[in-house]
């Protein structure tokens, strides 16, 4: 169960090698969350997360998982309800393509579009119909700024975050009142593995600072969460800057 | 008239359950549950025959503050809806009465025989199985014990199905006393009561200028009064650190009431203010707000008033007088903190204090008092020794962790904290606050093997 703080005992991670999963997964851990579940395509690196966290203190089990294949979702994620509640699930997957290739290459850009987006309808759906029936839980979406409006440089991820966002929001209205709480979070540029070589954007945020966001958004019941803070309102109005200006800004 | 009559309506009340979102007092970490509402010993039955695979757990007017009378994706039993006096023994003084009535309700019966309830919290509206489900205490705890210690038998309905007897003194009585409605559904009790001649009390106030003068006054004194408790500044510093107002008293005797009032010596009318307004914002009451509070409540206070005439209401239940104040939070809610520590353990009690208000944690219904003897029940809170409660809104940030710190210092100093009052305990803390954790366990491990009887509280902490 929860604490009275919205902190979570249990947590599942889809997308278990996610920088910012495994932040919060940490920063989780060292309160209250004991029993952690890391799904993704098993690898060296889920292993590796996983004593991580288990160096911790925590219980963490690996489960196969992959983003993609929309149908084992059901099976892959019931299995893993059936051992017990879940107070928190956090979907950190998602990837971030190459514009340039996948602009010339349109099955990659549609892997893009169906890992954050398809795959996410599928996995969140399955995840929202077991919190309710266990009557209470967060599902935490990680969605990004670029979903808010996308530019120029990386259209294709950004409309997929754009969907993600829109199903996110949607779903946190359609369980309004159940006991569960949907939580989005739309970090701006995080300094990642994902970003790694790739050019800083101006307030740029770590993995570590998503995750405080996230656990203080857990205690508020927060809908959405923006780290850092202040690009709400830097989106708020960049959201209703003309096209023809707003294709000419550096962003 | 058709020959196939509808059957009587209240047969199909205890099968339509509603699912609706349940939270404490507190209003912290909400979650969904059905909600059935029996009204009959029968309905109760079949109630728990409708429970399903994430069990049931009895609830009453909602008074616990944290998670122990909700259950996440399971079954709520609302209990208000047994709310029968069956019977009183006006010489005898005892009431044989459901679980779902009020103390309030008792109080309104029993005052006119003169008899009032043998232990009463801060508030009457508990219902008599939350307060045995509880073991609750009131501010007589040091001469008079916990509720229990009035409580001659309960009628449980436990996992199979069954309704027991349950008399004090057996295992299953100390395990149910505290055991926060894990081992079954309270359905009705039997009170031994405490004789009045009047429904007023006379009460002596005065002001602590210090932890210390506060820790002395009551040490040398609380024996001279049924009822005692301190209200404690916690966001005083430095020198004044502890400064409180003692309020102590006992049933006033006929002979002490004006001429007038002796017509009527038994008459129970407690005032209401309208309720809380349902939106407040959010950070109303910071550490600004409620230490201006503090310091008008503290200043207000008499240095000495001996022997003041108040109400019943006044004495025990002030906030009663505001419906809903637990709004006054806000949307985030607030937690309650409420431990003991046994005496010979000042110092752990000055270093929390001292804590507390260093970190400015703004809280305006602090209070202290010492408690008596004991108990038997298993995981009863009270024990000998200090006992502090503080209400903290829930959105202070580190507040967590900080609690968590508190806990720390309790446990080491042999001290517990409060079950229906806690909403975020780490589960590992348990068994070191309450050391018959392990037989409640397996008496509830053997009683209902199936794990029925279920609330979020006992998921957090496995219970």
């Amino acid at each position: 169960m929860k604490d009275a703080f919205g902190t979570p005992q249990s947590l599942l991670v889809l997308g278990g090698t996610s920088e910012i999963g495994l932040a919060t997964a940490r920063r989780l851990v060292a309160r209250r969350t004991r029993t952690v579940w890391l799904a993704g395509r098993p690898s060296p690196g889920l292993e590796k997360a996983a004593a991580g966290l288990r160096d911790m203190g925590a219980d963490v089990r690996t489960v196969a998982f992959d983003a993609l294949d929309s149908e084992s979702h059901e099976a892959t994620l019931g299995k893993i309800f059936a051992e017990g509640d879940i107070d928190m699930v956090l979907l950190a997957f998602g990837i971030l393509g190459d514009q340039a290739r996948d602009e010339d290459e349109p099955l990659s850009a549609v892997r893009v579009a169906q890992t954050n987006y398809t795959g996410a309808v599928s996995a969140g759906l399955v995840c929202a119909r077991s919190l309710q029936a266990q009557g209470h839980g967060s599902l935490v979406v990680l969605s990004s700024v670029a979903g808010e409006r996308a530019r120029r440089s990386n259209f294709i991820y950004g409309s997929s975050k754009a969907g993600l966002d829109a199903f996110a929001q949607g779903l946190g209205d359609a369980l309004h009142g159940t006991g569960v709480h949907v939580m989005v979070v739309r970090p701006g540029f995080v300094r990642s593995k994902m970003t790694a070589g790739l050019e800083e954007a101006p307030m740029a945020t770590t993995p570590e600072a998503v995750a405080l966001a996230i656990e203080t958004g857990l205690r508020r019941r927060s809908e959405t969460v923006w780290v850092p803070g202040a690009l709400r309102v830097v989106m708020s109005a960049l959201r209703h800057v003309p096209r023809t200006v707003f294709r000419r800004l550096p962003v | 008239m058709p020959a196939d009559s509808a059957p009587p309506a209240d047969a199909a009340t205890a099968t339509t359950p509603e699912s609706v979102s349940v939270s404490g007092w507190g209003r912290t970490a909400p979650s969904t549950a059905r909600l059935i509402r029996p009204r009959s010993p029968e309905e109760a039955v079949a109630a728990l025959q409708a429970c399903g695979e994430r069990g049931g757990i009895a609830r009453g007017l909602g008074r616990a503050y944290g998670d122990a009378a909700q259950n996440a994706g399971g079954a709520v039993l609302d209990m208000t809806g047994m709310d029968r006096v069956h019977a009183i023994d006006a010489d005898a003084g005892t009431v044989l009465c459901d679980a779902g009535v009020s103390l309030h309700r008792l109080m309104e019966v029993l005052l006119p025989l003169g008899w009032f309830v043998p232990v009463t919290p801060g508030t009457r509206y508990v219902t008599v199985g939350g307060a045995i489900g509880a073991d609750i205490h009131g501010k007589n705890h040091h001469g008079s014990g916990s509720f229990a210690r009035h409580v001659m038998a309960v009628e449980l309905l436990t996992a199979d199905g069954e309704v027991r007897a349950v008399e004090r003194g057996t295992p299953l009585f100390d395990a149910t006393a505290g055991g926060m409605g894990l081992t079954g559904v309270i359905l009705a009790a039997t009170l031994q009561l405490q004789p009045v001649e009047t429904s007023l009390m006379t009460v002596d106030t005065e002001r602590a200028t210090d932890l210390d003068d506060l820790m002395a006054r009551l040490t040398a004194t609380d024996h001279r009064y049924r009822y005692s408790v301190a209200w404690i500044d916690l966001l005083a510093r430095g020198a004044s650190m502890g400064r409180s107002v003692l309020t102590r008293g006992d049933h006033a005797p006929l002979d002490a009431l004006p001429a007038r009032a002796r017509r009527a010596p038994l008459t129970f009318r407690p005032g209401q203010l309208p309720p809380a307004p349902r939106f407040l914002p959010e950070g109303l009451l910071g550490p600004k707000s409620v230490g201006l509070f503090n310091e008008l409540w503290y200043r207000k206070a008499p240095r000495l008033r001996v022997g003041e005439l108040q109400k019943m209401s006044t004495f025990f239940h002030p906030l009663d007088g505001v419906p809903h104040w637990n709004r006054v939070y806000g949307r985030g809610g607030f937690v309650q903190y409420q431990f003991v520590v046994g005496y010979g353990q000042e110092e752990s009690l000055r270093r929390i204090v001292r804590r507390i208000s260093e970190r400015g944690c703004p809280s305006f219904l602090a209070v202290l008092k010492r408690f008596g003897e004991g108990d038997p029940g298993w995981l009863s809170f009270p024990m000998p020794g200090w006992t502090l409660a503080l209400d903290i809104p829930a959105n202070l940030p580190g507040l967590g962790a900080f609690l968590d710190e508190l806990d720390e210092e309790v446990a080491a100093s042999d001290g517990r904290v409060y079950l229906a009052k806690d909403s975020r305990l780490r589960p590992e803390m348990l068994a070191a606050m309450y050391p018959r954790l392990d037989d409640f366990r397996a008496l509830r491990a053997d009683l209902d093997p199936r794990g029925l009887f279920r609330s979020d509280l006992s998921r957090r902490l496995a219970l």
